[in-house]
């Protein structure tokens, strides 16, 4: 019995990390001041991506819009960042999109604008041709 | 050594299926959302590194150790994640103390058969190769993702 039990942790337990460590040693040999790594400093840091990763999903979650729609989008990410300290170092790699969008959209408005004006001039060019 | 930009990305798949089972069941979550999970948690390592080298750097040792990793993680306010990191580390050492038990008992079942060496040797690179063609497998979901 005893053997069963073994064999089901053995058979049925994922491995440790499931992030792939040779990727995650890249990523942390790519900053310069870094000489090297133990083996142990490597599979906690993978270990702790793997917990960052789910923290930060289900932070995003909890505190998203979409939750009657039961759906993670980038904004409930990118609100994440801005609003909670934690997460505010993805600040810069999570730019709020909405901004951005409102941004475009007073733009629009703001050439639409513009443009009504130039219409009216190139009208009245126009109609100065005609003339001629 | 990372040579292409796409070196220090972290593959799609197994991202995905971190955030599936963090999440309730059925939940939607973008492309666009899991790029940006993927790309937060490149940041992350970057982040947890530089911090936990500090640490390393304070104690005037050149490689970095587990101490420097939790260290860190209490630094970045991601205390919550010590715990569970300790815990890890633990299953970690019996893992490894039991793969140094496995192979010490290899060595010992090599000493009863003297011509049984070869054959071990060559199961153990056998091992190897299955490792990384696991990777490479990772990978290549990962590029189907892509496609999709």
């Amino acid at each position: 019995m005893a053997e069963v039990v073994v064999g089901k942790e053995k058979g049925g337990e994922q491995r440790l990390v499931s992030l792939p460590l040779s990727r995650i040693r890249v990523i942390m040999k790519s900053s310069p001041e870094v000489s090297s790594i133990n083996q142990e400093a490597l599979v906690l840091t993978a270990k702790a991506t793997e917990f960052f990763v789910q923290y930060l999903a289900t932070y995003s979650y909890k505190h998203g819009s979409g939750k009657e729609k039961r759906a993670l989008t980038y904004s409930d990410l990118s609100n994440t960042a801005e609003e909670s300290e934690t997460f505010h170092f993805l600040s810069d790699i999570l730019p709020k999109k909405i901004l951005a969008s409102k941004y475009l959209k007073m733009l629009k408005e703001e050439k639409r604008e513009d443009e009504e004006e130039g219409e009216n001039g190139s009208d009245e060019g126009d109609n100065d041709e005609a003339e001629s | 050594m990372a040579e292409r930009p796409e070196d220090l990305n972290l593959p799609n798949a197994v991202i995905t299926r971190i955030i599936k089972e963090a999440l309730p069941d059925g939940v939607n979550i973008s492309k666009e959302a899991r790029s940006a999970i993927s790309r937060a948690a490149s940041v992350f390592v970057l982040y947890a590194t530089s911090c936990a080298n500090n640490f390393a750097m304070k104690g005037k040792r050149k490689t970095l150790n587990a101490s420097d990793v939790l260290s860190a993680m209490e630094e970045m306010e991601f205390q919550r994640f010590v715990t569970p990191l300790k815990e890890a580390l633990e299953a970690y050492r019996r893992e490894q103390k039991g793969k140094k038990e496995a192979s010490e008992q290899k060595k010992k079942d090599k000493d009863k058969k003297t011509d049984s060496e070869e054959q071990d040797k060559s199961r153990d690179e056998d091992n190897d190769e299955d490792e990384e063609r696991l990777e490479e497998e990772e990978q290549n979901e990962e590029e189907e993702e892509v496609d999709n």
